[in-house]
């Protein structure tokens, strides 16, 4: 490469990172009967100039989308107290509010956030936290406040602090289309263009720690699948096989991957040592077996599979080698994903000739639809297990949407523009 | 076929002017004379050889414009990998179009938006197999077919309904 294209190409890759493409927004369309009020009150800075970040309303927002908090108006508060002293409770009796968080943001190297909340009816402090990194990180920083707020309050650890995976396509009537596989914050901020090509990008997949990805990429115009670290940006093309490559997950230690090749004809259910590259055929089967997914405790896969005539989830033992299936509710349930606890499963299912998303107990084994728009699919469940995150069609456009666990609070990630799909949502990251 | 048989008739006349042209070198009224059909027989041979080329390209071109008359892309029912009759007609021109040549051919197969996104790879996958099986039965050579499944990731027709959903449940021979 000459130096000229060397300079190009690193003028490419800037505008990539730079660009808004398919930045998210969030419009809330459904919260919880009543929602708990509190006061975020904006942080104090206590740096010169003005502060680098607004932490408080990172805060307020990440309590807003959550459906269970309503917070109070800034434009409402009689004052914005940073100190335990300066708090006057009858000012935010008056509004209604049941707690008040506070706080102070520095940075000296680090940034450092100190924050308190108040329940304001009994007058006492909830708690105090610290939370410390990098000024760079100041949003990732705020998330975790988001996070220990609503685990004080509802008893669920927060999923503030975690990342999205998604890939957006913005049609080009002239020619082929482009295909983007972005990484966000949850809430969509900071978009960062991971690859990008004129060949369609597919199957998103997080490693446990949070540290590497894996997708499927048709860059060679043909469908193999690829890992990419994301502190290194290394990556390594793992398959490149005749056929189908597709449906990489990661196994819950983080050392296999689960698979879909049709190499030797049919599509089936492989599993791959990221060390060896050594691969273990898992089913044998004419029909569609695909869409593979790990319990977290890593002894079972479920997958879907059309060998009953219909596609149905099945569960397949790596114990015993047993398959049995799981799913008996609808003619049509396909791409299980797994909540951390093993017992409430997402899933894709047609009902009336419209596919909904829908969670199926494993221990009742009941299912309970979450939406109700046409075309939904691709769910991927926060690592809390609260919210579920899903792909569906909203006009004629591909847009993210999210609803909780039971179905009570929902929203929508509408992008700028173009098509929006597959989200998968990270681990907890590792700190 | 048609061009070996010709090729292999001029091969025999050639062959046997030769042999005459040796064997009466002795006489030369009969030599020339020889000649002479050896030539005549050659230039026929030549033109012979040269009008079954023509029929042959006027034929391929024939070939080719009914295949490109119903066009290179199949049509599927909803969920449905198997063949329409409407796809098999379509399918027999290309065939006869390939069977004169040594091309090799890429089938991409596609699906509707409904349903979840690997599985319509599966499908795409298996729409574009029975295409492949399909000319295979009907004599092009398995190793020169490739199959490719983009699943629902490139539609023709953006919208739903199954008007859009009709233009994108296809395989495309390219």
């Amino acid at each position: 490469m000459n130096r000229f294209s060397q300079v190009m190409a690193g003028f490419t890759l800037l505008l990539a990172m730079s660009a808004a493409h398919a930045q998210l927004t969030i419009e809330i369309t459904q919260g919880v009967d009543n929602p708990t009020p509190i006061a975020v009150v904006p942080f104090a800075w206590q740096g010169a100039g003005t502060a680098p970040e607004d932490i408080a309303g990172v805060v307020n927002s990440d309590l807003s989308r959550s459906g269970q908090f309503s917070p109070v108006d800034r434009r409402d508060m009689l004052g914005f107290p940073s100190v335990q002293k300066d708090i006057f409770y009858r000012d935010w009796r008056a509004l209604n509010t049941e707690y008040i968080l506070i706080g102070r943001v520095s940075i000296a190297g680090q940034m450092r956030i100190e924050y308190e909340l108040y329940d304001v009816t009994r007058q006492t402090q909830v708690f105090s936290a610290v939370e410390e990194g990098s000024p760079n990180e100041a949003r990732m920083l705020a998330h975790r406040v988001s996070d220990r707020v609503y685990e004080q309050l509802t008893g669920i650890p927060g999923a503030f602090a975690t990342r999205l995976l998604y890939v957006s396509v913005t049609r080009n009537p002239a020619g082929k289309d482009y295909y983007r596989l972005t990484l966000a914050d949850s809430d969509g901020a900071r978009p960062i263009v991971l690859l990008e090509s004129r060949e369609p990008v597919m199957s998103p997949s997080w490693s446990p720690d949070g540290n590497q990805i894996s997708y499927v990429s048709f860059e060679t115009s043909r469908p193999a699948i690829y890992r990419q670290d994301l502190r290194t940006g290394a990556r390594e093309q793992l398959t490149n096989f005749r056929g189908l490559n597709s449906s990489p997950t990661w196994s819950p230690d983080g050392n296999s991957m689960a698979m879909v090749l049709s190499k030797d004809g049919n599509p089936d259910v492989y599993i791959m040592n990221l060390a060896t590259k050594r691969l273990t055929q898992i089913t044998r089967h004419y029909a569609i077996d695909t869409e593979p997914t790990w319990m977290p405790d890593g002894q079972s896969l479920l997958f879907t599979s059309d060998r009953g005539g219909r596609p149905q989830i099945y569960r397949y033992n790596l114990k015993t080698g047993n398959t049995d299936r799981v799913t008996f509710d609808g003619s049509y349930n396909a791409r299980a994903r797994v909540a951390q606890d093993g017992r409430n499963v997402v899933l894709v299912t047609q009902r009336s000739g419209q596919f909904h998303i829908a969670i199926l107990d494993l221990v009742t084994e009941r299912t309970q639809v979450l939406t109700s728009t046409a075309l939904d699919e691709s769910p991927s469940i926060a690592p809390n297990g609260s919210m579920v995150l899903y792909a569906t069609k909203y006009g004629d456009r591909g847009i993210l949407a999210a609803v909780s666990v039971d179905g009570g609070v929902k929203f929508r990630l509408p992008a700028r523009d173009g098509d929006v799909r597959e989200p998968a949502w990270s681990p907890y990251m590792r700190r | 076929m048609k061009q070996f048989a010709v090729a292999g008739k001029v091969m025999t006349l050639l062959f046997t002017a030769a042999f005459l042209v040796a064997c009466t070198s002795n006489d030369t009224k009969e030599q020339e004379a020889a000649a002479a059909e050896a030539a005549a027989a050659a230039a026929a041979a030549a033109e012979a050889q040269r009008a079954a080329a023509a029929e042959q390209a006027e034929g391929q071109m024939r070939l080719q414009e009914a295949a490109a008359a119903v066009g290179n892309v199949f049509y599927f029912e909803y969920d449905s990998s198997t063949l329409t009759a409407e796809a098999q007609r379509a399918l027999d021109a290309h065939i006869a179009l390939l069977q004169g040549t040594e091309k090799t051919v890429r089938l991409e197969g596609h699906t509707d938006e409904r349903g979840t996104r690997d599985y319509n790879m599966a499908l795409g996958e298996r729409r574009a197999n029975s295409v492949r099986d399909y000319m295979v039965v009907n004599g092009v050579a398995s190793y020169r077919i490739e199959t490719v499944s983009y699943g629902e990731e490139q539609p023709i027709a953006y919208g739903s309904g199954e008007t859009n959903w009709v233009q994108n449940r296809r395989v495309e021979l390219k």
